[in-house]
C-alpha cells in the first residue's frame, strides 16, 4: 500500500568497538531490506554509517562538523543494491558520535520529504553507545538532545535504537555509558522512540523488527462489564505466528526460450463419483456431508444456515476470579491485546483503573467474545492486566483463549509420591538437581535475559531469507548451515555449560541411566544416520564416562522417518516396526507406495524395475504382518491400469512371476479377496500383447 | 464453527499442523463396558445434591452415556460394546446365562458409537427392568458364574482387529468387592480360580482389564478381597484411585468419567539434559480445540461420498504436471527456485529431541508468550531406566525454586523454543484435577510478537492513568462480580453443542432439533443486582 510507505534511515555504528558484531548488523539489516523487497516493495531506505575514517554527508558540506559520518546510500526505493551495500559494511577506525548520526539522518528525511509523511518516517540506530558524544557549544548535552527530540516529534519521526551492550562491551567506561543511556532515555520519553538493549549477537538479530505488519483490529466496540457499564475498546493480535512463506509452485513446462512464461501452476480439483464411472459432479450437485460417528449427514448450505449457532457480536464480562484459578498451560492460542479506544480519555482511565485494581488484587477477568457479526462460535478467555511501563503508553489488557469442556482430556496420572523408592530421587540427587536449576540461569540479575522471546528470531526464517539471497546470486547455492549465532537458539550455550561444568558433572555422577533390559528387541527403535543439522562438535562434555549412555542416546535420538533411496526396503521395515506412534504403520505404507511410484516413473528402460519389485514384495509382506491387506490390494489394483498405460507389461509380468498377487483372506482376515481371486488376479489382468 | 471446507485442500505442507490437532484413525481403541446389573447395584444409592440420591446402576449408566457422547465427537473411530452381567435375560453370541449385550440396529456389537446407540442408551433405564432385568448370577448350588461368563463374552467381543493397531480394554463397573462371597468351600475356590484364569487369558491376549469400583456409603470397596488378584495388582498400585467410602455423587461421577479415558501418548521424545544425560518422556495432548468433524462432499443425488482429484496444470502450456513441482519465490526481479528437499533441509534445524538450554524465574514467562495449546509431559522408564528419577528431581527443584526450563524442541514440522513449567498435583475430594508433570508451552519468536501498544498515541502528552480513587472504585466492582469457584473448562462450547444436536437429530431423522443452551452467556440479571 503506497500510502503506508515507510521511509527509513539506518544509522549504523561501525566504529572499532562495534567490529565484533558487524556481521550480525549486516545480517539483520539485509534481512530487513530483503523482507521489504518481498512484502513492502515501495518502502524507501537510506543507509548512514558512523565511526568511519572518512566523512561524506550534506551537513558537513553545508555547516561543517559531522565528521566521520558517511551516507552510504541516499534514501531510495528498496532494491538489491541496498542489500549488497549492507552485506559489506565498512569497518570504521574512529569512535562514532551517535547524536551526530541522528542529526544527519533527520536532515536527510527532512530534505527529502519536508514535513509530509508524518508517522511514516523512521530512524533506526544501531550502536553500543560506549563512547562520549561531543560537548555542545551552547547548553548541556541534555539540552542538545531535548532540542533534537522536539524537532523529531515536530517532524513526525519515530526512532528505534538498538543498543548493543553487556558481554559485548565489557571494557567500556561505566560513567560514559550511564551518560549515554540517560541521553537516549530522553528520546524514549519525549519522542516515539523504542530503545532496546541487547547483550548477545543472537538478540541483536531479533531485536530489530525486520518486518512491520500493519496492525488490524479484531474488534472495535464495547467491553460490556454489565448491561449498563461499558468501555470502548479496540482489540489487536499481540502474537501471531509468522509462518514459513508459502512458496508458489513452479512449472518447468514452458520452453526456456519463452521470456513471457509465468511458470505458474494452477491447482485444479475435480469431484468425482466413486462408482466405476468416475463421473465429474458439477458444483450445484454437490452437498456437504457432516460426520457424526460413522454416519455422514448431508446438509445443504441453506438448511445449515437456518439451524446453525448464531451468536450476537459483543464482548461480555462473565466475572472476575483469582488469578490462581487459571493455570498458565490452559492458554490455547495466540494472544490478543485489549486497548482503550485511542483518544477516549474516559475509556483509557477506566481500563487503567480496572487493570491496576486487578493487578493489586491478583484478579483476572473471564470474558465471552464474539468478535464480529456472523461469527459462528464464541470465544471464552481470560483478561489479564498489562500495566504500562512507559508514560506515553496507556495501560491495557492481554487476552488469552481458554478451553471449553470439549477441549480438555482429563487423563489421570499417578502421583509421583506413589512411585517405588527406586524411582524417587534421594537427598544428594535432589541437591544436584537443585544446583542445576539454580546455576544454569538464563536470566541472571543485572544482566539481560537470554533467549527472551521478544528478541529471539526464528532460525528457520533466518535461514530461508539467507538462502533466498544466496540463491538469487547463485541458483544452486546450498542451504546455509546454522551459524553460531543461530545455534544459540537451538543448542545449549557452550559457555554457560562450561562455566557450570562442576554442577553438570555432579548431576551425571548422581544419576544413572541404562537401557531397559526387559524391552524386547523388536520393540526397540532402530537407527542409523543422523538427520541434517545435527552436530556433535560441542567439546564441553566429558564423554569418557558416559559412553554407555551415549550409545543409548544415539539409539534413541536418531529415527528413520523417511524412506531413502539407498535402502528403501530396510527403511520401510524400520519405520513399520516403530512403535512410538500408531501412525507409523500408515505412514510407512504410504511412503513405500510413493517410493515405488517414484521408482517406476523415474525408471529408464526398466532399470529401476528390480528394485521396485523388491519394494513391492516388502510392502506385501509388511501389509500381511500388520494385517492391513487393503492398502496393498488397492495399490496393486491401481498399478494394473497404470502399467498398461505406461507400457510396462514387462514389469507386470515380473510381479506375476514373483507371485506378488493380492493379499487374500487367508493371509489377512480383513481382506475381501478370496484365495481363488488372488490366484487368478494376474491371469485375469494379463495385458493383451500389443499388435 | 469457522471451518472452511476448503481447508481440506490446504497445501500439503500444512499437514503437520493437522497432526498436531487431530486424532487419526490409526490409533484406535476398543472398549467393552462391563456393567454389573445385580440387585446390589440397584439397592445402593449414593448421596447427591438436594437429596437426589442415585443408585449405583444409574450412576454407572449415566457416566457411560456421557462418555459415549464425548466419544462420538472427539474419538469417533474408537469402538465400543456395552455389556451387562447379572441380568435376568441373556443376549450374547455364546448364549451364556446372565450376560446381556446391549445394541441397536445397524451396528455390530463392537462398533463405532452411532446416533441411535446414544439415543437408545439414554432411554435404557426406563425399560431395563422390563427387558433385561436384574438377577444375581452367582448362587449356591448352581454352577453358573456370571462374572466368568461376562469376561468370556467381553473377550470374544474384543477378538476383532489386531492388538498392534488398537488398544483393547475391558472396563468393569461394579460395587461388589466379593463376588463369590455367598459361596462356600470347594465351589467358591473353584469359581474364583476359573474366573481368575479367564481374566488372565484375556490379559495374555493383550486386553487390559480395568476396574471402576463403586463404594457403598458405609463400606469401602475392598479391592484386596478378590479383584487385586484378577487385575494382577500388587502393593502400591492398589492405593491408586481407590474411591473412599461415602463419596459424594458428583465426585464419584467425576472420577468415573476421568477413568474411562485412557491416556494416549502423542509422542515419545528424548530430553537432552546435557550431553550424555538423555531421558525418555511421553507427551500427551490434554488440551486441544475440539472441532466439528471434517466435511465430506457428497453427490446430492445419491448421497454417496465423492472423491476429490487434484491436478496441477501449467498455466503457460496447459500441460498436466505429474512430478512434484519445484517452488519459487519472486525476488529481485527473478524467480528463485527451491526444491522440496531444500525446503525440508531448511526446516530441519535440529534432531527431533528436546534440548535443555537453561532455566529462568517463572516471572519471565509473560502472558503474551503463547501461540498454541500446551503439551503435557510425563516421564517413562520403559526404554531408559532412570528417566523418571531425574525427571522428578528436576520437577521438584523447579517447583520449589519457582523456575521453568527453557528448551528447544526440534520437531521437524515446528522447531520451536518451549517453556517447561512444572505443575504440582492438585486433587479435590480424591479426584485428580491437575496431574503432576510438566507442561510444555510453545514460545513465540520475535517474528511472532507485535508491539501493538506502541502504535498509539500520536500525541506528545503522557497517557492518562487512573488515580488511587478510581482504582479503589474498580476494586469494589471486581469484588462485586467475583466468581469464586471458577474453574477452567466449566463451560460447554455452544457452537459444538449446537452442531452435534443438529447432526444427531438429522441422523435419526427427527423433525425437531432440540434447543441447546448457551452456558457462556452472562447472567445479566444477576450482574445487575
Amino acid at each position: 500500500m503506497a500510502r503506508n510507505k515507510e521511509k527509513l534511515v539506518l544509522l549504523l555504528d561501525v566504529g572499532p568497538s562495534m567490529h565484533s558484531v558487524l556481521p550480525e548488523v549486516e545480517k539483520v539489516c539485509s534481512m530487513l531490506v530483503e523482507k521489504k523487497l518481498i512484502f513492502r516493495k515501495n518502502d524507501e531506505v537510506g543507509v548512514v554509517v558512523f565511526g568511519t575514517e572518512e566523512t561524506n554527508n550534506d551537513l558537513t558540506k553545508e555547516v561543517g562538523g559531522y565528521d566521520h559520518i558517511v551516507v552510504l546510500e541516499d534514501i531510495k526505493v528498496v532494491d538489491g543494491d541496498l542489500i549488497d551495500t549492507l552485506q559489506k559494511l565498512p569497518h570504521g577506525t574512529v569512535d562514532g558520535d551517535f547524536l551526530d548520526a541522528i542529526v544527519v539522518g533527520m536532515d536527510m528525511l527532512i530534505k527529502k520529504y519536508k514535513d509530509i509523511h508524518k508517522g511514516k518516517k523512521r530512524l533506526c540506530l544501531i550502536t553500543n553507545a560506549v563512547h562520549p558524544i561531543k560537548d555542545s557549544l551552547e547548553g548541556t548535552k541534555e539540552d542538545q538532545v531535548e532540542t533534537i527530540a522536539a524537532q523529531m516529534t515536530a517532524q513526525g519521526m519515530k526512532m528505534e535504537s538498538v543498543v548493543v551492550r553487556g558481554r559485548l562491551s565489557q571494557d567500556a567506561n561505566k560513567r560514559i555509558m550511564d551518560e549515554n543511556d540517560r541521553l537516549l532515555s530522553i528520546f524514549s520519553k519525549q519522542t516515539l522512540t523504542r530503545t532496546v538493549y541487547v547483550d548477545s549477537p543472537t538478540s541483536l538479530l531479533g531485536a530489530l523488527k525486520t518486518r512491520r505488519i500493519t496492525p488490524v483490529t479484531v474488534f472495535r466496540g464495547d467491553l460490556e462489564l454489565s448491561p449498563d457499564m461499558k468501555i470502548k475498546v479496540w482489540v489487536y493480535k499481540r502474537t501471531q505466528e509468522e509462518k514459513f512463506p508459502t512458496l508458489k509452485k513452479y512449472s518447468e513446462k514452458a520452453p526456456q526460450t519463452n521470456k513471457f512464461a509465468t511458470h505458474q501452476v494452477k491447482v485444479d480439483y475435480e469431484y468425482k463419483t466413486v462408482d466405476g464411472a468416475s463421473k465429474v459432479v458439477p458444483p450445484e450437485q454437490r452437498i456437504k456431508g457432516y460426520r457424526y460417528g460413522p454416519q455422514v449427514v448431508p446438509i445443504s448450505a441453506a438448511e445449515w444456515d437456518a439451524v446453525k449457532f448464531k451468536p450476537e457480536k459483543g464482548v461480555k464480562l462473565l466475572g472476575f476470579t483469582d488469578a490462581s484459578n487459571i493455570m498458565r498451560h490452559y492458554y490455547m492460542k495466540d494472544v490478543y491485546l485489549f486497548i482503550a479506544e485511542p483518544g477516549n480519555t474516559r475509556a483509557i482511565l477506566s481500563v487503567s483503573a480496572i487493570a491496576r485494581a486487578m493487578k493489586e488484587m491478583n484478579k483476572v477477568a473471564i470474558l465471552r467474545c464474539v468478535w464480529r457479526q456472523g461469527q459462528q462460535n464464541v470465544v471464552l478467555g481470560v483478561l489479564t492486566p498489562n500495566i504500562s511501563q512507559n508514560d506515553k503508553i496507556p495501560d491495557s489488557f492481554y487476552f488469552n483463549v481458554l478451553p471449553f469442556i470439549e477441549d480438555v482430556r482429563e487423563y489421570q496420572f499417578p502421583s509421583f509420591n506413589s512411585f517405588p523408592v527406586s524411582w524417587q530421587p534421594n537427598e544428594q540427587q535432589q541437591k544436584a538437581a537443585d544446583e542445576l536449576v539454580q546455576m544454569l540461569n538464563l536470566a541472571p540479575s543485572g544482566k539481560e535475559e537470554a533467549l527472551l522471546p521478544d528478541y529471539t528470531p526464528n532460525p528457520v526464517l533466518e535461514r530461508f531469507y539467507r538462502h533466498l539471497e544466496l540463491k538469487s546470486k547463485q541458483p544452486d547455492a546450498a542451504v546455509p548451515p546454522l551459524d553460531g549465532t543461530l545455534k544459540r537458539i537451538t543448542e545449549p550455550d557452550p559457555e554457560l555449560f562450561f562455566e557450570n561444568k562442576s554442577v553438570i558433572d555432579a548431576l551425571r555422577k548422581h544419576f544413572e541411566l541404562k537401557e531397559n533390559p526387559k524391552l524386547k528387541k523388536s520393540a526397540r527403535r532402530l537407527l542409523r544416520e543422523k538427520p541434517s543439522g545435527s552436530n556433535d562438535e560441542d567439546g564441553d562434555a566429558d564423554v569418557s564416562d558416559a559412553q554407555a549412555v551415549n550409545s543409548i542416546e544415539k539409539a534413541l535420538v536418531v529415527k528413520i522417518e523417511k524412506i531413502g533411496d539407498l535402502t528403501p526396503v530396510q527403511d520401510f521395515e524400520v519405520i513399520l516396526s516403530r512403535r512410538d506412534s500408531p501412525e507409523w504403520v500408515g505412514k510407512a505404507i504410504k511412503e513405500m507406495r510413493d517410493k515405488i511410484l517414484g521408482l517406476l516413473s523415474d525408471s529408464h528402460e526398466g532399470d529401476n524395475h528390480l528394485i521396485a519389485v523388491e519394494c513391492i514384495a516388502a510392502l506385501r509382506k509388511g501389509c500381511i504382518l500388520e494385517q492391513e491387506p487393503e492398502p496393498y490390494n488397492n495399490f496393486l489394483r491401481y498399478l494394473n491400469p497404470y502399467c498398461q498405460q505406461k507400457g510396462m507389461s514387462n514389469f507386470w509380468q515380473l510381479l506375476a512371476s514373483r507371485e506378488l498377487t493380492l493379499v487374500s483372506k487367508s493371509e489377512a482376515a480383513d481382506s475381501d479377496v478370496t484365495d481363488n481371486e488372488a490366484r487368478r488376479f494376474f491371469v485375469k489382468t494379463e495385458p493383451k500383447p500389443k499388435d | 464453527m469457522d471451518l472452511d471446507p476448503e481447508d481440506v485442500f490446504k497445501d500439503e505442507e500444512d499437514g503437520s499442523d493437522n497432526e498436531f490437532f487431530q486424532q487419526s484413525a490409526s490409533s484406535k481403541e476398543y472398549v467393552v463396558y462391563l456393567v454389573d446389573a445385580s440387585p446390589k447395584m440397584f439397592n445402593t444409592t449414593c448421596p447427591g445434591k438436594d437429596q437426589k440420591d442415585e443408585t449405583h446402576f444409574h450412576l454407572a449408566v449415566s457416566c457411560i452415556a456421557e462418555s459415549l457422547k464425548t466419544q462420538i465427537i472427539s474419538r469417533s473411530y474408537d469402538e465400543v460394546a456395552i455389556c451387562f452381567f447379572n441380568t435376568r435375560e441373556k443376549k450374547n453370541l455364546q448364549d451364556l446365562n446372565g450376560v446381556f449385550v446391549f445394541n441397536v440396529a445397524e451396528r455390530e456389537h463392537l462398533d463405532r458409537p452411532t446416533a441411535r446407540l446414544i439415543k437408545e442408551f439414554d432411554c435404557l433405564q426406563e425399560s431395563f427392568m422390563r427387558e433385561i432385568g436384574s438377577q444375581y448370577g452367582i448362587v449356591p448350588g448352581s454352577r453358573e458364574n456370571s462374572l466368568y461368563n461376562a469376561l468370556w463374552v467381553a473377550q470374544a467381543l474384543l477378538r476383532k482387529g489386531s492388538i498392534k493397531t488398537a488398544d483393547k480394554r475391558i472396563l468393569l463397573l461394579t460395587n461388589e468387592d466379593d463376588p463369590f462371597g455367598g459361596l462356600l468351600g470347594a465351589a467358591k475356590a473353584d469359581m474364583t480360580r476359573t474366573s481368575l484364569q479367564r481374566a488372565k487369558d484375556a490379559q495374555d491376549l493383550g486386553i487390559s482389564i480395568e476396574l471402576l469400583p463403586l463404594s457403598c456409603p458405609d463400606e469401602e470397596f475392598n479391592v484386596k478381597v478378590f479383584y487385586a488378584d484378577l487385575l494382577g495388582l500388587d502393593g502400591e498400585d492398589l492405593v491408586q484411585f481407590m474411591p473412599s467410602a461415602g463419596q459424594k455423587l458428583e465426585d464419584m461421577k467425576d472420577q468415573l468419567r476421568k477413568r474411562m479415558f485412557t491416556r494416549r501418548i502423542i509422542r515419545r521424545i528424548t530430553f537432552d539434559i546435557t550431553n550424555g544425560l538423555s531421558i525418555q518422556l511421553n507427551t500427551y495432548a490434554l488440551i486441544r480445540p475440539a472441532v466439528p468433524g471434517a466435511i465430506t462432499w457428497l453427490d446430492s443425488v445419491t448421497n454417496l461420498p465423492l472423491k476429490i482429484e487434484r491436478s496441477l496444470i501449467c498455466e503457460d502450456t496447459g500441460a498436466l504436471i505429474q512430478e512434484p513441482p519445484k517452488r519459487f519465490q519472486p525476488y529481485r526481479n527473478e524467480n528463485v527456485k527451491f526444491s522440496m528437499d531444500e525446503i525440508s533441509e531448511m526446516k530441519g534445524i535440529s534432531t527431533g529431541c528436546l534440548r535443555l538450554l537453561g532455566f529462568k524465574p517463572l516471572s519471565c514467562l509473560k502472558d503474551y508468550h503463547n501461540l498454541r495449546p500446551s503439551t503435557f509431559v510425563y516421564p517413562s522408564d520403559q526404554e531408559v531406566v532412570g528417566s523418571t528419577c531425574i525427571f522428578i528431581a528436576l520437577y521438584r527443584s523447579m517447583l520449589r525454586l519457582k523456575r521453568f526450563a527453557v528448551a528447544f524442541y526440534g520437531s521437524s514440522s515446528h522447531p520451536q523454543l518451549v517453556a517447561l513449567v512444572a505443575q504440582d498435583e492438585v486433587a479435590k475430594a480424591g479426584v485428580q484435577i491437575e496431574p503432576p508433570g510438566i507442561n510444555m508451552i510453545y514460545l513465540p519468536y520475535s517474528d511472532d510478537i507485535r508491539d501493538v501498544e506502541e502504535i498509539f498515541p500520536d500525541t506528545d502528552d503522557d497517557a492518562p492513568r487512573a488515580d488511587e480513587d478510581q482504582i479503589q472504585k474498580a476494586a469494589a466492582l471486581i469484588k462485586r462480580i467475583d466468581m469464586r469457584d471458577f474453574s477452567v473448562s466449566q463451560f460447554a462450547n455452544p457452537a459444538l453443542q449446537r452442531h452435534y444436536a443438529v447432526l444427531q437429530a438429522l441422523a435419526l431423522e427427527e423433525d425437531d432439533i432440540p434447543e441447546t443452551i448457551d452456558e457462556t452467556l452472562p447472567d445479566e440479571e444477576g450482574l445487575a443486582r
